[in-house]
């Protein structure tokens, strides 16, 4: 019984989403959950190298942007619907990770995340040379008029992102508590003392880089549709690294919940900040809190109320 | 031979230009309590990151019960039996102490099911190595000495042939060494080969059936306790001329 508590929890989460759609009509609320809802599968996708794992990535745009293209190629191509749009993203992303899991996971700490970090800079010169899917100038996008069940194209998106985000925290959910999650956690401690104990460390740096690569480019995918628009500086923004780092950072990085917080804190700050004040303010916002998180709670929201709560016991 | 369980053949190692192990050989026998020692810089701990797989050799064999490991990764090596301890104590520093030997438990022996006996296990051992009472404190909270224990702890967890004991006992007090070695000698009862690699000369000599010392890479001497004290080479090699 109690382990179908998580799978019925998603499930529901997903029905009150649908249930929403026939309920509430303002296009600006399903826009702007939507960016949070992909935040926090980004977030969620982030984690399970950085957190988990202890591996940084500063390729988040790179894994996003792939997705984005590859769903650009294909509706170019041959007109693929949405759900086929996302599993090309994640498969190509997926690959992408497994990519650079094989050729830069024998780096460690720094140099590894240089190397994400040259890895977005590499695949953006391509993109921003490639003529069929916009090349510098982009291209833009236009929605299907009509989609089957629901009464407008971005409820559609958002029912889209709402799945993608329940399955990237089962997903994480699943990982943490399995035993691959106590591998990771022992590599992220100690990988020479783990490899001894046992833990077959490449493999498991290699699974961690695909599935979060993969997360990364099914979020990725849908954006051309979401924006309606593909054009290389958005597409490889720097937002996606920042704040897909940030947001772990702020929630706690140990537990799927850390990143789901940290998502839904930060993306709701910003896109009220958005509207509110200016958009120029949005990395401001993070970096804000980013430093103030460091300094006093390193171990994110998660980790200041344990420690509350054990004090509050003791 | 029928009980060799380790045989180290010819085995050579270099760090760019500086050559840390020159052609090193010798057998550890099934149940069998072996000393390495040589002073420092000889290479005793290169020479047991080559047999844990922590670091591939540049010439020689390698065979653990007759197989050629040679060329296995460190993780396949553990799975076949050989455990290590480390010098500097390597916790798994956001984990409990129980959790710790948990990670060598789930993937040591991945026939054995992923679930609640694991931690009953986990607690058998710590029960053994006597660190039962810090089972839910976290490795970060250790003094030096449960620091040692939870070393062995974590490679008993690991369920070897082949234990490799490295310093376990630098830096502990006198007490503290007699405390590590009955540990030890327990667990040499049991049926497990252990490699002990310690400066403490009082220990070894006591604990040792055979030993075998290094100096500048190569073996220089092997013999009992008795032949190695009586051995010239070796006083040598520690205090020179």
């Amino acid at each position: 019984m109690k382990r179908c508590v998580p799978a019925v929890l998603a499930l529901s989460i997903i029905g009150l989403g649908l249930l929403l759609t026939g309920m509430v009509e303002n296009r600006y609320f399903y826009f702007a959950t939507y960016v949070i809802l992909q935040y926090i599968v980004l977030a969620t996708a982030w984690n399970i190298l950085g957190g988990y794992t202890g591996y940084v990535n500063f390729g988040t745009p790179a894994f996003f942007a792939l997705g984005a293209y590859m769903a650009t190629f294909l509706m170019l191509a041959c007109h693929a619907p949405l759900p086929v749009l996302v599993l090309a993203g994640g498969l190509i992303s997926g690959l992408l990770g497994l990519g650079l899991g094989y050729l830069t996971l024998r780096l460690k700490g720094v140099f590894f995340s240089i190397a994400t970090l040259a890895l977005t800079v590499v695949l953006q010169t391509v993109m921003i040379n490639w003529e069929f899917v916009g090349g510098a100038k982009g291209l833009s996008i236009i929605r299907p008029a009509t989609v089957l069940f629901f009464s407008s194209y971005v409820k559609f998106l958002f029912a889209v992102m709402l799945c993608l985000a329940v399955a990237s925290v089962t997903i994480a959910w699943w990982i943490e508590h399995s035993w691959i999650g106590r591998g990771l956690a022992a590599i992220r401690d100690n990988e020479e003392a783990a490899e001894c104990m046992a833990v077959p460390t490449l493999k498991l740096k290699i699974l961690a880089t695909t599935v979060s690569g993969a997360l990364m480019g099914m979020a990725g995918a849908p954006f051309p549709l979401h924006v309606t628009l593909i054009e290389p500086t958005s597409a490889f923004n720097l937002d996606y690294a920042v704040n897909s780092l940030a947001m772990p950072m702020i929630g706690g990085t140990t537990t799927w919940l850390g990143p789901l917080v940290g998502a839904i804190l930060l993306g709701t700050a910003q896109q009220t900040a958005t509207v509110t004040i200016s958009s120029a303010l949005n990395l401001l916002i993070v970096g804000v809190v980013l430093v103030a998180f460091v300094i006093l709670a390193p171990e994110g929201l998660v980790g200041l109320v344990r420690r509350l709560v054990q004090r509050e016991r003791a | 031979m029928a009980d060799m369980l380790l045989a180290v053949q010819h085995v050579t190692k270099r760090f760019g230009g500086f050559q840390a192990l020159t052609d090193v050989s010798l057998q550890v026998h099934q149940g069998e309590r072996f000393g390495l020692i040589g002073p420092n810089g000889s290479g005793k701990t290169t020479l047991i990151n080559c047999i844990s797989g922590a670091l591939r050799t540049d010439g020689g064999k390698i065979l653990f019960q007759g197989t050629d490991i040679t060329t296995l990764p460190a993780h396949q090596r553990t799975r076949l039996g050989i455990a290590r301890s480390f010098q500097i104590p390597k916790p798994f520093t956001s984990m409990t102490v129980l959790e710790n030997l948990c990670i060598p438990l789930i993937y040591a022996a991945p026939a054995q099911a992923h679930g609640a006996d694991v931690s009953a296990e986990a607690m058998q051992i710590l029960q053994h190595i006597g660190l039962e009472a810090k089972a839910d404190t976290r490795a970060t909270r250790l003094s030096l000495i449960e620091l040692r224990k939870l070393e062995l702890a974590r490679a008993m967890a690991a369920r070897p042939q082949l234990l490799i004991s490295d310093e376990t006992m630098a830096g502990l007090s006198n007490s503290e060494v007699d405390e590590i070695l009955t540990i030890l000698t327990a667990l040499n009862e049991r049926g497990i080969s252990i490699i002990m690699i310690e400066h403490i000369m009082r220990a070894v000599m006591r604990f040792s059936q055979r030993i075998v010392v290094l100096d500048a890479g190569q073996t220089i001497a092997e013999g009992t306790p008795d032949e190695i004290v009586r051995n010239h080479t070796v006083e040598k090699a520690y205090l020179g001329e």
